[in-house]
């Protein structure tokens, strides 16, 4: 029993120390890799897939969230006599919390378990080992385009995620139930002061950069085999999710924190 | 020529020594591989490693180009150390090697011409038009001139490998190492390959380092043998020493014998 659960803290403790030498890497060659020509060149038809991969299925989310946080909300703020901020609700909820929380989740699971089983199997048939045989650095040639690719369009997916979901709001509050549409716009431009949108990039960039780390990582320390690449595509996204739910609650709850320290307490109402 | 009588005669002692192995131990968790290889190869030259599978053939081979790092002992490449020097030190020493894996490694997400475009891509500031007059050259080198446009998935294992062997020669490499290069071809298939070996160390005057368990290739293609056996080399030595060999260890692998022990374990009788 103690030898299983020291054998496991090892382990544990192992692969975490692997992890933050990988991450350094990918760091040390990023760094003066932004202002390389080929690393954009190398990244460019990631963005297109990053991008083309999520698209859609951020926009359905998005939608269908709206309408959701719409139609739930609605006899409440009626009977509170505040219909008229339905749109602040939902858009606040969406660019604080549910945009970028739903992007990067989705971003984790349609793009990093792609990456994942790329780069998986890319090590399997030592398609990596020959890229450091040739002299050429895989870190630098496959994880960091992949890990630009992620952080920068995980914000951009999670403004589209925001605007559909704002959008939806729109269709229950102002077609289904007879809100004017000037209300709706009026209060949302009111209330959502440019912290909110900060805190939401700030967000998305920072789940954008750690589901593309977790997401390498994990393929280039997968198990051989098409079980090992399996496996590792799970826990890329279990890792992701979680560590996607982890660090919200971090970021809201220093963000919050000193948007009271610098500004006091915010009333929608 | 005959390369077993070319290597008469003609013995290691005479060139250079291009890269040194000093005491390699290596093991993976409780799994002892290496213990102490001791290897001097001469430039020029082709050895041949064998052994039975899962000796630690390919463990040794990636020692040599730092794929990996042994646990104790030394690497030198001429007169460099190259076990302890960082990963980004190394780029400047890799290419001077070309690495033919097993299953050729070709990057399935580029054709056959971007593959062996790729490492000259990385490495010089060579313009398109000289690029593609080199990947033709390499490509005629392994006799498969006109397939720059195929993806990887679609040729055979023998081509995947020939290809890969091109791309490995596409910096025209001093050392050469090649691991497995005839598993899982058809005999004829597999001689091709010899030749290739051949043919490269001929035209090139590279430095050859082949690891199989293939005896007909490696009696075609070598000028020295060495034998690795549970972590230490067991023989060392021409392909025509090898035959003459009396210890029952290299018999039982030159003869394609199982062991004794193996066949108790079998409980085959007789």
């Amino acid at each position: 029993m103690l030898t299983a659960i020291g054998s496991k803290t090892v382990s544990s403790v192992t692969a975490l120390g692997q992890w933050g030498v990988f991450s350094w890497q990918m760091v040390r060659w990023l760094l003066p890799g932004l202002v390389q020509w080929r690393t954009w060149v190398r990244a460019m038809p990631l963005f297109f897939e990053v991008g083309n991969r999520t698209l859609p299925v951020i926009m359905i989310t998005g939608t269908f969230v709206g309408l959701v946080l719409a139609v739930q909300s609605y006899d409440q703020l009626r009977a509170a006599g505040f219909e008229n901020r339905m749109g602040v609700l939902v858009t606040l909820s969406l660019v604080q919390e549910l945009g970028p929380v739903l992007a990067g989740v989705m971003v984790a699971g349609r793009v990093g378990g792609a990456l994942t089983a790329e780069l998986g199997t890319m090590r399997v048939t030592e398609q990596i080992s020959a890229l450091s045989a040739m002299g050429v650095d895989p870190i630098r040639q496959l994880v960091v385009p992949r890990f630009l690719a992620c952080l920068l369009l995980t914000p951009l997916l999670t403004f589209f995620c925001d605007m559909c979901g704002s959008l939806a709001g729109w269709f229950v509050a102002v077609v289904l139930k007879g809100i004017p549409s000037t209300h709706y716009w009026y209060y949302i431009a009111d209330a959502i002061e440019s912290w909110d949108l900060m805190v939401g990039f700030v967000k998305s960039v920072v789940f954008g950069g750690a589901l593309a780390i977790i997401a390498c990582y994990k393929g280039f320390h997968c198990r051989p085999g098409a079980e090992g690449v399996g496996r590792a595509c799970t826990e890329s996204f279990v890792i992701s999710f979680i560590i996607i739910l982890i660090t919200d609650f971090f970021i809201g709850t220093f963000f919050s924190g000193l948007y009271r320290g610098i500004h006091g307490f915010k009333s929608l109402v | 020529m005959d390369r077993t009588t070319a290597a008469i005669g003609d013995t290691p002692a005479n060139h250079e020594s291009i890269v040194r192995l000093v005491g390699v131990h290596k093991r993976f968790g409780n799994l002892v591989v290496l213990t102490g290889i001791d290897l001097d190869l001469r430039a020029g030259k082709t050895t041949v490693i064998i052994g039975e599978s899962g000796v630690g053939k390919s463990v040794l081979l990636k020692h040599i180009v730092r794929l990996l790092r042994p646990d104790r002992g030394e690497v030198h490449y001429r007169d460099q150390r190259i076990d302890n020097l960082p990963e980004r030190d190394l780029t400047a020493i890799r290419p001077r090697f070309g690495f033919l894996f097993q299953l050729g490694a070709l990057f399935d997400s580029m054709t056959v011409a971007q593959n062996i475009a790729f490492p000259i891509r990385e490495h010089t500031r060579r313009k398109r038009h000289e690029i593609d007059k080199i990947v033709r050259e390499k490509l005629s080198m392994v006799g498969l001139d006109g397939i720059q446009a195929q993806w990887p998935a679609e040729l055979s294992g023998g081509q995947r490998k020939r290809v890969a062997l091109a791309r490995a020669i596409a910096l025209d490499p001093e050392i050469i190492l090649y691991d497995e290069p005839t598993t899982g071809l058809d005999p004829p298939r597999a001689d091709v390959i010899n030749e290739l070996i051949i043919k490269l160390q001929r035209e090139l005057g590279v430095t050859s380092v082949v690891v199989t368990h293939d005896m007909a290739s490696a009696g075609k293609v070598s000028d020295r043998i060495l034998m690795l056996y549970q972590g230490q080399f067991i023989f060392d030595g021409t392909p025509g020493e090898i035959i003459h060999c009396q210890d029952p260890r290299v018999r039982c692998f030159v003869e394609g014998r199982c062991h004794e022990e193996d066949l108790d374990s079998l409980q085959v009788k007789g």
